[in-house]
């Protein structure tokens, strides 16, 4: 790459020419600010809050989209600069809905981040403000238009997602942005992923939240409630108290959630682990019965949402499994509740997840135990509702000492489980599983490190285990499930014996629940690795790393479940997808009239 | 507009379906033309003719609803046999096309944007439409009337009530 010399803020720099100022500047030492964009996402120049001068330039230019050239001299903090984007930002404060103190993203804001860098005192330009319009119907996402101000960045997250439900609508003082015909979110053919949240750099779009709920049944003296922790949240819950990201806090986790005060505290790697049992035999099932090849994962609810949208020519290909934490709840209601002695509908089952998309799982009809009609799950909060809570609670996070679950029935977890809050972290679980039954034999070397990784979208790997030739792939984001099934559609992909999706770039460690990341801070790392990172160094210290060996799991298929897939397996842990069409026609006649 | 009326509502998904065909290799680059060429054959964009073109292009539904919502020349409702466009341009406005817009709202029941249920009347608040001398000027399909006060207003409608 040809490097670039320039002069910002008289400070040289030298950097490949393929560099924007933006870039250039924070090599420099220099923050630009900057609103509307999200590195690799959305770099558009709309917002114009990084505004810089050129010397010899006729007009000031958007840092974000310039890119350096040989000699050239920038000025990023000249009175013309400032004063620039001082009236830039009052203008986008001046209809934004400016109730901070109420709002979801009080000091966590990249807008006030930017009011407050710029001392802006007063907003001088005052005039009609957008009407607050609300959007809480669906069961994942709340949106408020009154706080938008229109980045585009939420646009841009859920085309890079290749589902494109929110667009700008109208034109002029009437933009806004919103599904097709401004319908709520709940009627669009949304998957739930979250990802337009995670974009967001004010409180217009956030999740659906469930903490009250929470607290309502923790402080109600009939409600036996146990909470289960999926393994994403270990992996990113310490950024919310300001930890460096991938500091893995697996042991303050557990004492948070014990001092929330919860009857009982499980890890979803039991689940997880639960999960490789049904699902490696599942397909060890449909291979030697001939039955429907590739079989794909069911764990993501968002990627589980998308089939049922987008192909649902390929639901018979999906496990028939539930997700991790869907089959913990089942147990939990079920065997979990027997050998205690407490009455299924006494128990109130509360699961932490990365995932917004979680929340709509759980209230699908699927989801309800079909002889107690409860549901398996009774609410999901995300990794930052658990931090928020937390916070309420006046816990003290970094003075907590290590914890972990209760160790009584369905407390241990294995190293695979763990693994599944990364992408290819299922897949090489069920490999695990797989392959010591296939060779009957408990194999030494057991790290499928071929599909680990965020580089590639898309991961192929072909391996011999007891003399199958065993065909895989693993995809993360819906954009890479949508590109892997176009090429199985379309007959130019290999044939695949098991495929692993997450709706999410990166699997669940970036799923749409997890903290937000400062788009400036998003410059310099890459949060899918960093996160992933603390969940293979805790697959490594544990001492059981194979779903199958977990003694837990061993205890309830003897004591309880008896076969995997087997009857009892069938009625708790599986379940079935459908088709669902996008903007019906019910749903356009109601906005017609 | 003429299309409209003499195709049956088979013959106007039939249209529809060979512009999308037409333009489909093209993909999003198509969308401005097709959309156009739908509101030629149906005289307005109704939702499920948006959907259809976003299917039929592989453009999402809301991106469609995006331009169509971002174009004045696109319309989300049907017009009427009889458009009345009321010019609400600088001249008009001042000489009170406001109180005419409001006139022909309570006359015809329906306001602007809107098509009557009989399907004979919808009003189109138009920008100024060149006739500033004729202030306040309205149309009716190719029919212009000029230095209008409101009290005229019904009698003039009265005409196409009858027609």
């Amino acid at each position: 790459m040809n490097m670039v010399n320039l002069t910002i803020d008289d400070v040289q720099v030298s950097v490949p020419s393929n560099f924007t100022v933006l870039e250039a500047a924070r090599k420099a030492g220099i923050n630009i600010p900057t609103l509307c964009y999200l590195k690799g996402i959305n770099e558009v120049g709309a917002c114009r809050v990084c505004l810089v001068e050129v010397v010899g330039g006729r007009a000031l230019a958007a840092a974000c989209v310039n890119p350096v050239t040989e000699g050239m001299v920038v000025k990023t903090n000249s009175n013309r600069v400032r004063a620039t984007r001082r009236s830039t930002l009052e203008m986008i404060l001046s209809d934004h809905n400016r109730d901070c103190l109420a709002c979801i993203r009080n000091k966590n804001c990249e807008l006030q981040d930017l009011a407050e860098r710029y001392n802006i005192r007063q907003v001088t330009f005052e005039g009609k403000m957008s009407e607050p319009n609300i959007d809480d119907k669906s069961q994942s996402i709340y949106r408020d238009a009154s706080k938008c101000i229109l980045c585009g960045r939420c646009v841009a997250a859920c085309e890079k997602q290749s589902i494109s439900v929110l667009s700008f609508l109208n034109r002029g003082f009437e933009t806004k942005i919103g599904p097709a015909y401004d319908i709520s979110m709940a009627d669009a053919p949304c998957v739930y992923c979250g990802q337009c949240i995670i974009a967001c750099p004010v409180g217009a779009l956030h999740e659906k939240e469930e903490d009250q709920n929470v607290f309502d049944a923790i402080n109600d003296p009939k409600k036996h409630v146990v909470a289960q922790v999926a393994p994403a949240v270990r992996a990113a819950l310490g950024e919310e108290f300001g930890l460096p990201m991938g500091t893995r806090v697996t042991g303050k986790m557990f004492a948070a959630l014990h001092r929330l005060g919860f009857d009982k505290i499980y890890d979803v790697n039991f689940g997880a682990d639960l999960t490789i049992i049904e699902e490696g035999n599942e397909l060890l099932n449909r291979i030697n019965n001939g039955g429907k090849l590739p079989m794909i994962t069911s764990c993501s609810p968002g990627w589980v949402r998308f089939a049922e949208f987008y192909y649902p020519d390929f639901l018979d290909n999906l496990s028939t499994c539930k997700s991790p934490h869907q089959m913990e709840g089942a147990i939990i209601k079920s065997y979990y509740a027997q050998k205690k002695g407490i009455a299924p509908e006494d128990i109130f089952v509360v699961s932490v997840m990365p995932c917004t998309s979680k929340k709509t799982e759980a209230s699908r009809e699927e989801m309800f135990n079909p002889t107690t009609g409860q549901r398996d799950v009774d609410a999901v909060v995300t990794t930052r509702e658990l931090a928020r809570m937390i916070k309420t609670a006046g816990i003290d996070f970094m003075k907590l000492p290590d914890e972990g679950p209760d160790n009584d029935l369905i407390g241990d977890y294995s190293g695979a489980g763990v693994i599944f809050g990364a992408t290819g972290g299922v897949m090489e679980a069920a490999l695990r599983t797989v392959a010591d039954i296939l060779e009957e034999k408990d194999l030494p070397d057991f790290e499928y490190k071929v599909v680990r990784g965020v580089d590639a979208g898309i991961k192929e790997a072909e391996l011999n285990i007891a003399g199958h030739n065993i065909r895989v792939a693993v995809a993360h984001s819906t954009a890479a499930a949508r590109k892997l099934l176009d090429a199985i559609r379309a007959g130019t992909a290999p044939e695949y014996h098991f495929i692993e999706i997450m709706g999410c770039d990166g699997g669940c460690v970036c799923g749409g629940g997890q903290p937000q990341v400062k788009a400036q801070d998003l410059m310099d790392i890459d949060v899918r690795e960093l996160r992933a990172k603390a969940l293979y160094e805790e697959d490594e210290i544990r001492e059981i790393r194979k779903s199958h060996q977990n003694p837990d799991i061993i205890e309830l298929y003897k004591n309880f479940l008896g076969e995997a897939n087997g009857h009892m397996a069938h009625e708790l842990l599986h379940t079935h997808y459908h088709a669902r069409e996008i903007y019906p026609d019910s749903v356009l006649a109601e906005e017609e009239n | 507009m003429g299309a409209t009326k003499t195709m049956t509502h088979d013959e106007m998904v039939q249209a529809l379906d060979q512009v999308i065909q037409r333009y489909a290799a093209n993909g999003r680059n198509a969308l401005m033309q097709v959309l156009q060429e739908a509101q030629n054959i149906y005289g307005y964009l109704p939702l499920n003719v948006q959907r259809s073109i976003a299917l039929g292009l592989g453009v999402s539904v809301a991106e469609v609803y995006g331009v169509v919502s971002f174009y004045s020349f696109f319309s989300l409702t049907p017009k009427g046999d009889y458009v009345v466009s009321i010019c609400m341009g600088t001249a008009c406005y001042v000489k009170g096309s406001q109180a005419i817009l409001e006139k022909v709202e309570s006359e015809l029941g329906i306001k602007a944007g809107e098509c009557s249920k009989d399907g004979k009347f919808s009003i189109n608040a138009c920008r100024c439409i060149g006739a500033c001398g004729l202030a306040p000027v309205i149309t009716i399909n190719d029919d212009v009337y000029g230095r209008l006060s409101a009290d005229e207003i019904p009698s003039i409608l009265a005409k196409y009530k009858e027609a």
